[in-house]
């Protein structure tokens, strides 16, 4: 099918799959959920997640990386060099999809971050703060250079495809993980490009979206204070920054996180228990400018669980299925019954109350 | 009868196929192993029943004029969209924006509803359009609603603590009527809307209506009579008829 192909009908498409008790399981079923929803994407961009992939490698930081052309990876691995301990440096797995006949140079490193750099020590760094400042050189100091993947044991994979192809192109079913999520695009206000394909990473955190972030501009000068530079060039950068500023940098947990995100209208909040009240208010007076606006729906994946939330009026579709350890989120109930056919409860999520899904143990 | 067996098949490939069973004239039709396939029934005329086996997928009976849909599992969002004549019966669950701008016809659905149901529907004498729900619902419900009847039944029960109806229910309100079987909390109805009790015109309506729903899933009208209801309705019919008439 060609990317022009007539398209009637709007909204991104994601899916997520988590396994509790930590069983891996092949990128096979996340495509197939996602594929069925492939009228919901234009095929200017697709993308997955994976938790659990590169047990071999799992102290390590596993950084894919795009390149626009090969002066760009002389200058990033330059750096890398001089910052990083590379245990290994690889052109990323691909197998040639007829239909993607324009994709950037990938390549994948597991590294760890030198301790005794003087840069580090001065501003007595750790070695998630490291990457992260690492990250947003990259993306932003050399020009066709793009990190788009940064954790330990997980990876993203996206490019400018349909589902499918790009599930085929990075040769998905041949990794094993216990969280996936996937996303088809349908870009309206952005560009369509390999950078700008879901999911949105930095550390263990992915991001797949649906919707609008109408507060970007101000989620943006907020995040700018904290160092983040965005330049991705649309809104869901914002998400995966934010909870990595309040969850690992500040400590919130992950409800408190999407709380504070996808905060209850001043109305609802008058009418809880004094201090519940009192925490609420704080809570969006001091975050007052994470706020996320707009209609969404988004999968948020980390190490150690999945989460699936909306925005407060419920402009955008979500549901979550269950059976047995398995957690399954996506934007079409068929989605989800196209991998699960007879889930054990089935529901859709209220606005603004997100579905919290961990490991065990 | 005609059985199409849908698995596997895209969308445009299925509703081709069924819109020739109708052409022909096909009474009964019967749609195995659907998921998720967009658009079944749209702009369909005629009197042909169509059983669906599965999850159909967005946009069921859009503009829909004349035909019977049966869904035997949940349905998904955007269903009977403008549909003018017809039914649709749903044995599961649906999502959101049900009914919108929906002008004739009947909507029932078993279980509970989402966010944004009846949202802009319409009426004029005897179109009539109505929309049956027999769980909760979720916010917004029949916001801006313009015409026919909403009817909400929470029949089983206290299962969470959520209210049957969400906020924000009737916000915009200018004409048609919900039922809500149970209490209604004026802090979650729209600032243009009255809750009073139903008179006897409106238990007699109720009936009607919930007697052809308790047909379709083989309820007892009795028991679900037996709840009191109350009756949500435009405050005003022109809210915002002073809007430039200071």
């Amino acid at each position: 099918m060609s990317h022009n192909f007539h398209k009637d009908i709007s909204g991104c498409g994601l899916a997520g799959i988590i396994n509790k008790d930590g069983k891996r399981i092949s990128g096979s079923s996340i495509s197939k959920s996602l594929c069925l929803m492939n009228d919901r994407g234009n095929g200017l961009g697709a993308g997955y997640a994976a938790y659990g992939i590169y047990p071999e490698y799992k102290e390590l930081y596993a950084f894919h990386i795009m390149y626009d052309e090969p002066a760009c990876q002389r200058d990033t691995e330059e750096y890398l060099k001089k910052n990083y301990r590379i245990e290994k440096k690889e052109p990323m797995p691909t197998a040639p999809v007829e239909s993607i006949t324009i994709s950037p140079m990938i390549w994948r490193y597991f590294v760890k971050p030198l301790s005794e750099k003087a840069e580090r020590d001065a501003a007595d760094l750790r070695d998630d703060d490291f990457v992260v400042r690492t990250v947003m050189k990259i993306n932003s100091e050399i020009g066709g250079a793009y990190v788009f993947s940064s954790g330990k044991n997980m990876g993203a994979f996206k490019g400018v495809g349909m589902p499918g192809e790009i599930a085929r192109f990075f040769r998905i079913e041949e990794y094993e993980g216990y969280i996936w999520t996937g996303h088809t695009r349908f870009p309206t206000n952005t560009p369509g490009w390999w950078g700008g394909a879901h999911p949105f990473t930095l550390l263990d955190w992915s991001i797949v979206h649906n919707g609008e972030i109408s507060s970007y501009g101000i989620n943006k000068r907020y995040l700018e204070m904290y160092g983040y530079k965005l330049t991705l060039l649309t809104d869901t950068e914002v998400v995966t920054y934010l909870f990595d500023l309040l969850v690992r940098k500040h400590g919130l947990d992950v409800l408190t996180a999407c709380t504070a995100l996808a905060s209850p209208f001043w109305k609802n909040i008058d009418d809880l228990q004094e201090d519940e009240k009192n925490a609420m208010t704080a809570l969006r007076m001091v975050y007052a400018s994470a706020l996320m606006n707009g209609p969404f729906s988004i999968l948020f994946g980390h190490s150690k669980g999945l989460v699936g939330f909306n925005d407060r009026i419920k402009l955008r579709p979500l549901v979550a299925a269950t059976k047995g350890k398995t957690v399954y989120m996506a934007s079409e109930e068929s989605a989800i019954r196209e991998i699960c056919p007879s889930p054990e409860k089935i529901w859709a999520p209220r606005a603004g109350e997100p579905v919290i899904a961990e490991l065990e143990g | 009868m005609q059985v199409i067996d849908a698995k596997g098949i895209y969308y445009r490939d299925l509703n081709q196929k069924v819109r020739e069973a109708v052409a022909k004239g096909e009474k009964e039709v019967l749609l195995k192993n659907v998921n998720g396939q967009y658009y079944i029934g749209d702009g369909l005329n005629g009197e042909s029943t169509i059983t669906i086996e599965g999850v159909p997928g967005n946009d069921l009976a859009a503009f829909m004029d004349g035909p019977t849909l049966i869904v035997k599992d949940n349905a998904q969002d955007n269903i009977s969209n403008t549909m003018n004549s017809g039914k649709v019966i749903i044995h599961g669950n649906a999502g959101d924006v049900l009914g919108y701008g929906m002008r004739g016809g009947k909507l029932h659905i078993r279980g509970n509803v989402g966010y944004r149901v009846g949202i802009h529907m319409k009426g004029y004498k005897k179109q009539a359009p109505v929309i049956i729900a027999g769980g909760k619902a979720g916010d917004f419900f029949g916001e801006y609603m313009a015409g026919g009847i909403l009817i909400l039944l929470n029949l089983d029960g206290e299962k969470d603590s959520r209210p049957t109806v969400g906020d924000y229910a009737g916000t915009g309100m200018h004409g048609g009527v919900i039922f809500i079987r149970g209490e209604v909390d004026k802090k979650l109805c729209g600032a243009e809307v009255g809750i009073t009790d139903p008179d006897e015109e409106d238990i007699k309506l109720l009936k009607e209506h919930l007697t052809d729903y308790c047909k379709d899933f083989n309820l007892n009208i009795d028991e679900i009579m037996k709840g009191s209801f109350k009756k949500l309705t435009p405050a005003s019919l022109r809210p915002y008829g002073n809007l430039y008439a200071y």
